[in-house]
């Protein structure tokens, strides 16, 4: 009998693994939900060739979780037989994509993040991160400089754009003080040095928004109050129904494949 | 213990393993092989069963799995099946590992090659890109996401054709 939801055999590195795989799932997911819908053809194409990076590094990190978990799951049972609670992902991926201008926000605040982290991964001595953060941090690069044009060009651009840059921005704002929390598990991998410890980027983060923000004529939020939670499962009214129908075939027909 | 013929069987089965498994084309860029992208990596005879190790372009490539299906195929119609196909992610792949066939083959289909060397200049610099229909260096990128992740689209303000770039990676 196929199931529905599975148990992840927890240790340290298995939920450093899903963390970071969930990040890249659902940031890919929320822009796989703009075909069809993007503003140009060229932008279409765009969201689509990132989504489908984020998800091959996703399924990259999922499949690895499931070989240090030794249970014989695969990276589809991580996927798409979690509910909620497990996801550890940020709730700054799961916000909903707005307007054209708050996507391009959210997808600057973690690319921006993300690709200075996975430079520093590469020098983890665990030879599968290593690797995969080689290949992630190519295209994340990619992510960086297209982001970071729209949000210029939105920016710098006619009064209606510019006030939507800026409310994207401030909106998502309390959202990035996640980026460089670590858990308990993951200070430990911290400690050994299997991983770069996110604060440790918050400087190189910082310079890119602000740099973009300032070419942009747009305004930098001030430090304020910051949401969390996303690490712990503690998630926002925006995941549930994103999972419906991520995982709705699998939930509905239990062990459906192609 | 290997005889000195199971050990020529074995070598001759590589050769021929790797000849037909390096002939397998991207299904998205048909004039290209495995081989040409450099995504075939190694071939491996363990008790005469043939092992294809390959490395992905990009983490979410989707001609990957279309890739391996079709190694398999192929090897198992020149009778030289079952094959395992196994991927691997280090070192991870570059579009320095195209050979000069290969970029050669890209042009003659219409699509500009990667430039030369796949560093952080590249990457965030400002790329020349020569047209691949009339060799003009007057070119603009119209959309840094083509058709397919590994793909931008350019145009050539000489003669006016759109073209398709294989990005520097």
């Amino acid at each position: 009998m196929a199931t529905t939801s599975i148990t992840v055999r927890e240790t340290p590195l298995v939920r450093y693994l899903l963390r970071r795989a969930d990040d890249a799932l659902i940031l890919g997911h929320r822009l796989s939900e703009w075909c069809g819908h993007a503003p140009t053809m060229e932008e279409e194409m765009a969201l689509a060739n990132m989504g489908l990076d984020l998800i091959g590094q996703a399924r990259s990190l999922y499949t690895y979780a499931a070989e240090v978990e030794g249970e014989g799951h695969c990276e589809d049972d991580f996927a798409y037989l979690r509910g909620e609670r497990s996801y550890g992902n940020l709730l700054l991926v799961e916000q909903p994509n707005g307007d054209f201008a708050r996507t391009m926000a959210r997808q600057l605040v973690y690319s921006a993040f993300i690709h200075p982290y996975w430079r520093a991964l590469m020098a983890s001595p665990d030879a599968t991160l290593s690797a995969i953060a080689a290949k992630a941090e190519k295209e994340s690069a990619y992510h960086v400089r297209h982001c970071a044009e729209w949000l210029i060009r939105l920016g710098d651009g006619t009064r209606e754009s510019h006030a939507r840059a800026q409310a994207a921005v401030d909106h998502l704002w309390p959202f990035t003080g996640e980026l460089f929390e670590a858990d308990a598990d993951e200070k430990g991998l911290v400690a050994e040095g299997v991983v770069p410890d996110p604060e440790s980027l918050r400087g190189a983060w910082m310079q890119t928004v602000s740099a973009v923000l300032a070419e942009a004529t747009l305004a930098l939020p001030p430090n304020g109050w910051m949401q969390k939670g996303g690490r712990e499962g503690r998630h926002s009214e925006h995941l549930g129904p994103l999972l419906t129908e991520l995982q709705y075939l699998q939930r509905t027909f239990p062990g459906a494949t192609w | 213990m290997v005889t000195g013929a199971a050990l020529s069987d074995a070598a001759a089965l590589r050769e021929e393993a790797w000849r037909v498994a390096g002939a397998v084309v991207d299904p998205e860029i048909p004039v290209l092989s495995i081989a040409d992208l450099g995504v075939l990596r190694d071939v491996t005879i363990s008790d005469g069963r043939v092992e294809v190790v390959i490395t992905p372009t990009y983490s979410g490539c989707p001609a990957m799995n279309m890739i391996a299906l079709e190694i398999e195929l192929a090897l198992d119609k020149a009778g030289l099946g079952p094959v395992s196909v196994k991927t691997v992610l280090s070192p991870a792949w570059t579009t320095d590992f195209m050979s000069e066939d290969g970029r050669r083959k890209l042009k003659d289909y219409g699509i500009a090659p990667p430039a030369k060397t796949a560093g952080r200049r590249a990457l965030f610099g400002v790329e020349v890109v020569e047209c691949p229909q009339c060799g003009s260096s007057d070119t603009v990128e119209i959309a840094p996401f083509g058709s397919t992740s590994c793909k931008s689209l350019w145009q050539c303000r000489a003669c006016r054709e759109p073209f398709d770039y294989f990005k520097c990676h």
